[in-house]
């Protein structure tokens, strides 16, 4: 009688560690991964597609500098340039800066003219996450360029207290 | 954030005509995200500056929208043609009211 008892209860239990071990695989794996936190590329991915209204974005032309390791992410300083004559017909029309980690995807879109000179920004930033951030130049032609830089914050902005 | 704050723009006072100068603008702004919790746990509302323009002798040259994701005290340096003599005016408008002007002189030879 013992034994027939012993027996499945030993393959329960073993069962139940099993499962709290993967559970505990699944809480590492959350915490981890930046679903946690404020980042959601959807957010990112829906800001894009507002800018670009579905266009095509094609890579290049556009030079997107951020330091690659940034101690602070409540000021980041943030070069973007473009690849343009920067003529009467061919200039660039807008900038768009948007980060997939961040609460509000969108950080800056600067609108530039012909009168520009030529294409190329520098201001100060907030990054929430660790994340790549994105430059997006809308052509007066109607075509988006991007370019990307990826960034390793060590301490976040917006998340402390006052 | 009061409704207006000191802002500082940096525009070369002479410039040979066609040439590109660069312009830097800064002004004095929190830049309240909008994010952040007080420690008894209030959300602090939004407060940043959401426009900034700059046009010369009347004509909008540049144009930025910022978003909470703008740093602190926000600078922007940027580029334009010299094309003629006048007066550059910068315009920052926020949150709650918030407006700067500033106005620069430039010699165009």
């Amino acid at each position: 009688m013992r034994m027939k008892f012993n027996i499945p209860f030993t393959i329960k239990r073993r069962q139940w560690l099993r499962r709290i071990q993967d559970l505990g695989f699944i809480a590492v794996g959350v915490w981890f991964s930046p679903g946690t936190v404020l980042a959601k590329p959807e957010d990112a991915h829906a800001a894009i597609k507002a800018i670009t209204g579905g266009a095509a974005i094609k890579e290049g032309r556009v030079k997107l500098i951020i330091p690659p390791l940034v101690e602070n992410g409540n000021l980041v300083v943030l070069k973007v340039s473009v690849e343009s004559p920067m003529t009467v017909n061919n200039y660039v029309k807008a900038i768009h800066i948007v980060a997939e980690g961040n609460p509000v995807p969108n950080i800056f879109t600067a609108y530039l003219t012909s009168r520009s000179g030529k294409a190329s920004l520098t201001t100060r930033v907030r990054l929430a996450d660790s994340q790549l951030v994105w430059a997006i130049a809308q052509m007066n032609d109607g075509s988006f360029w991007q370019g990307s830089a990826e960034t390793l914050v060590t301490l976040s902005a917006c998340t402390e207290m006052v | 954030m009061s409704k207006t704050s000191r802002t500082s723009i940096t525009v070369p006072a002479q410039a040979k005509k066609g040439s590109i100068i660069e312009i830097r603008a800064i002004a004095q702004h929190d830049m309240e995200s909008g994010f952040r919790y007080t420690e008894s746990g209030k959300l602090i509302p939004r407060d940043i500056i959401r426009v900034f323009t700059c046009t010369y002798n009347n004509v909008e040259v540049f144009k930025a929208d910022f978003y909470a994701g703008i740093g602190a005290n926000p600078l922007i340096i940027f580029t334009t043609l010299a094309v003629e003599s006048g007066e550059l005016e910068f315009k920052w408008v926020g949150d709650d009211g918030y407006e700067a002007v500033n106005r620069a002189r430039i010699t165009v030879s």
